[in-house]
């Protein structure tokens, strides 16, 4: 059977791994490309690098580092930030990375997921989808969630998905560094609208979190930085304890 | 040592590197004089089978793959161009190992492409599966399979049906999978290839 993945985020920016609570206080946390190892010989299924300053600071992709990643890393991993175009997809593709996220520069022009399907393949168009419920509607946020926008969050999935995204992260910016638990009701949703896989991100706080998450709501993977970066929680113990309630997933 | 074929289709970056970690020797295959260099073959491949078998074309190479007798192994769309043909571009391919490339069924159970790590189970005895236990994870990106035949299947693996995760005829070997980013037992299989 198709596992669940286990997917460690690490937020980077000049080259270190950071994470802050709700995107804003950031603390330093690590050597990517060693917690990249380290995650990997623990038994993470996949890797995502985000640049959450990117976007702000219009800085462009991380070539040198995606490059010492797949030097040393035996499992697929993607990298998220400042990628605008083609050309800076096509670096990062050259450099060893397997997919490319994409979250601002493709609410601001749609057809980038359209011309990057085209050009990749739909498996390498990873859509990152920032939302926050507001009066009730659960809202597309841009710049690490301090920006709303016009799309209802459901149809920009289901028109990211039309247009050739291979699969959705979707982080809640109401449950992200709470550490209350994921968005169950938002992702039950999501992920029954759309025929591509759906990674949840956004309230880890526990490896019970992790069970309701695949339990509730189907979703293919689940994502978190700072309860796997800080030890809190540890991915041998997290994935024996879905296995225990009969959730699919690859043991090393 | 292992020439890796050259034809545009798809980045080698993630491949060469499991090779340097492994220590296994390779060089790439750009024309005909290149492939006596070496004594086994890998044929990678991302995207499209249909434009991956026009981009091999025009290497001029083909008539020449057809007829190896060294170890060739194809990864994932190099897999599939060793098959008679893929639904994907309606596409006319090697014809080496003669089985069909098709498309996964979109269902609301099953999403397309198959996406993450799945078991693989071994129904042959086959070097290339040494020490790597039957049930092992590897990792799958793909919309098109290989049907399962009980002639050319290696090993199979179960998604909306059973299909072939990898098929071998003879010197001919193909992997749906990507060895190179299935951890620990990826490399046993790239080690596995190296030493046929």
């Amino acid at each position: 059977m198709l596992s669940k993945r286990i997917i460690p985020c690490l937020d980077v920016k000049d080259g270190r791994t950071v994470k802050g609570v709700n995107f804003v206080d950031l603390r330093d946390a690590g050597d990517p490309v060693e917690l990249a190892w380290n995650y990997s010989q623990q038994g993470a299924d996949e890797l995502v690098f985000l640049d959450i300053t990117a976007t702000v600071e219009r800085r462009k992709t991380m070539v040198e580092l995606v490059k010492a990643v797949a030097r040393q890393i035996n499992i697929p991993f993607t990298i998220g930030g400042g990628i605008n175009e083609i050309a800076d997809a096509d670096a990062l593709l050259n450099a060893g990375a397997d997919k490319i996220s994409i979250n601002s520069a493709a609410v601001r022009n749609p057809a980038l997921i359209d011309q990057l399907a085209k050009a990749f393949g739909v498996q390498f168009v990873v859509i990152a989808v920032d939302t926050r419920n507001i009066d009730g509607k659960n809202i597309v946020h841009l710049n690490g969630g301090r920006l709303p926008t016009e799309k209802e969050t459901l149809d920009w999935i289901l028109e990211a998905e039309s247009r050739g995204a291979g699969e959705i992260l979707l982080t809640s910016m109401d449950h992200d560094g709470t550490k209350a638990g994921f968005d169950n009701a938002l992702l039950k949703t999501v992920n029954h609208a759309v025929h591509i896989p759906v990674i949840a991100s956004g309230g880890a706080g526990s490896v019970q979190h992790f069970v309701d998450v695949f339990e509730k709501t189907n979703v293919d993977a689940a994502l978190a930085a700072s309860v796997f970066h800080y030890g809190e929680i540890l991915i041998p113990d997290l994935k024996n304890t879905l296995k225990e309630n009969n959730i699919e997933v690859r043991l090393v | 040592m292992i020439g890796i074929i050259r034809y545009g289709a798809g980045n080698i970056f993630s491949l060469t590197a499991t090779l340097d970690r492994l220590g296994i020797a390779y060089g790439m295959v750009h024309t005909e004089a290149d492939l006596e260099q070496y004594d086994r073959y890998i044929i990678p491949g991302v995207g499209h089978a249909g434009a991956a078998m026009h981009k091999l074309e025009q290497t001029g190479l083909v008539p020449k793959i057809k007829v190896l007798d060294k170890p060739v192994l194809g990864i994932c769309v190099g897999m599939q161009l060793l098959t008679s043909y893929s639904e994907e571009g309606d596409a006319n391919l090697l014809d080496i190992v003669p089985v069909k490339t098709l498309r996964f069924k979109d269902s609301a159970e099953f999403k397309v492409p198959h996406t993450g790590w799945n078991q693989v189970f071994p129904e042959k005895n086959n070097k290339l599966f040494e020490n790597i236990p039957p049930g092992s994870h590897f990792y799958f990106v793909h919309s098109y399979f290989i049907e399962y035949d009980e002639a050319y299947t290696l090993s199979s693996t179960t998604y909306t049906n059973k299909f072939s995760a990898s098929i071998w005829l003879d010197n001919f070997y193909g992997v749906q999978f990507h060895p190179e980013k299935s951890g620990v037992y990826g490399e046993t299989l790239l080690t596995n290839f190296s030493n046929i």
